[in-house]
């Protein structure tokens, strides 16, 4: 791995990460083999916006390698509250630690701290900026149930506020894949991934009804409607409970149809869909672990 | 330009003079330079004049300061047809057209309220420009219209 950081799917290229995919897949086979590679080493973790499963996915990666954590625990026990500025939190943090892991309701925050310290630094979500080890273990999945090239995905739900969305359609251009983007208009994708999808050639297909695409799709990744990211609550209202799926909606859908969600869900997949073959979800947070602990075994290996 | 126009714009001793900027721009230039007057610095500004290229166009007359290539960078942001005339002595020393920059630092600020560039921070505002508009570094919002609007407060 040649990064210093990861901030953003957009630095991650096709050989990037099929190396952490790869890693993931032998640590996955024989997790015993990596049980002490990292004895005595630290992550930090500093989550300043709630968290389950990327924090506790991270906390079991590095227990796994060996090694522990330090946790800053919720913000408001913390110095933050006092006035701190996340420079100087970022600062005091990395004497304390080998990496760190942040989570921050600002864009760009990963980016800025990044800036002003030495120890690798895994963005675990900036506001509605980015969210690439998400990625990376979405990623592994789709590998695993559908494999990485010549696919028709489907994403959708919240594309303008969504980050897991934002991270997984920049990384998808390193791969042979059509997109197809289902959002209501108000929730369409950010004019700034537009742009980048554009750049990368990729060709951008978007539709209001999951119908008019999801008998071609392999791969269907539902997102939430995040009610805390609208600005205006009855905007929210507007949308919310639009695009929700069922056992039912997927009978349309191909018998090999993949349907993945970054979760937590709140009622955009109907527990009908848990138990048809389909659900891929909870597999999904659970590769997380594999995933992250190729991360964070190639970024310490590599300080 | 007529006799009559030119009287306009009296000629400077020392400094510099940005010709060509697109008419009704050049309050914004100074904006976007930092320059308000209130140092002392003797400035003249015509706006709105014909212009064969333009159809319209300002121009700014800043006596005792020569600008910077970073200040000459930034202007291509908002005027980049705009010309620069270093002048000593009377005389034009130096003319070059303006050019982009790749980035423009502090200058801009970024319109996402959710930035982290808009919180108190140690650092500054950081665009990469695009061939159309700028990007914040550090969110990746685009800003494509009026981007003197956005010139950071001096």
């Amino acid at each position: 791995m040649r990064h210093e950081h990861i901030i953003s799917a957009k630095q991650l290229s096709r050989a990037d990460i099929e190396e952490v995919l790869d890693h993931a897949a032998e640590i996955a086979a024989d997790p015993e083999a990596y049980a002490d590679r990292h004895a005595g080493k630290l992550l930090g973790l500093l989550f300043f916006e709630p968290s389950t499963r990327t924090k506790m996915s991270f906390t079991a990666a590095i227990k796994r390698l060996g090694g522990d954590i330090v946790d800053m625990g919720p913000v408001e026990y913390s110095s933050v509250k006092k006035g701190e500025s996340l420079a100087d939190t970022v600062r005091v943090v990395e004497g304390y630690a080998d990496a760190l892991v942040m989570r921050h309701p600002s864009e760009g925050s990963a980016q800025m701290a990044s800036e002003f310290v030495d120890v690798p630094l895994l963005n675990g979500g900036d506001g509605a900026g980015q969210h690439p080890t998400q990625t990376l273990l979405d990623l592994y999945t789709i590998r695993e149930n559908a494999g990485l090239d010549d696919l028709t995905i489907g994403i959708m739900g919240d594309l303008k506020y969504g980050r897991t969305v934002h991270s997984l359609a920049h990384a998808l251009t390193n791969f042979d894949v059509h997109q197809h983007f289902i959002s209501p208009e108000s929730l369409q994708l950010p004019r700034s991934v537009r742009y980048d999808l554009h750049e990368e050639g990729a060709t951008i297909r978007e539709h209001t009804a999951l119908e008019e695409v999801l008998s071609s799709l392999d791969v269907l990744y539902v997102t939430r409607i995040q009610e805390e990211r609208f600005p205006d609550e009855n905007e929210y209202r507007e949308v919310a409970g639009e695009y929700q799926i069922d056992a039912g909606t997927l009978e349309a859908a191909s018998d090999d149809l993949t349907v993945m969600h970054p979760l937590p869900r709140v009622d955009e997949i109907d527990h009908d869909v848990d138990d048809t073959e389909y659900a891929t979800f909870f597999e999904q947070a659970h590769n997380g672990v594999p995933v992250r602990m190729a991360l964070l075994d190639l970024l310490l290996e590599g300080q | 330009m007529s006799d009559n126009q030119k009287l306009r714009v009296s000629k400077i001793h020392n400094g510099t003079v940005i010709d060509h900027i697109a008419g009704g721009q050049a309050l914004n230039v100074l904006a976007i330079l930092g320059i308000d007057g209130t140092d002392g610095e003797p400035l003249s500004i015509v706006m709105n004049v014909p212009s064969d290229r333009l159809g319209t166009k300002d121009i700014v007359k800043i006596e005792g300061r020569e600008l910077s290539e970073a200040e000459v960078d930034v202007l291509s942001l908002i005027a980049p047809a705009a010309t620069i005339n270093i002048i000593r002595d009377y005389d034009v020393v130096e003319k070059h057209r303006v050019s982009r920059p790749e980035t423009v630092v502090g200058v801009l600020e970024c319109p996402n309220q959710h930035c982290i560039t808009t919180e108190n921070e140690p650092i500054e505002s950081r665009f990469e420009v695009l061939d159309e508009g700028v990007r914040c570094v550090y969110c990746d919002t685009i800003i494509r219209e009026d981007l003197a609007a956005h010139i950071l407060a001096g």
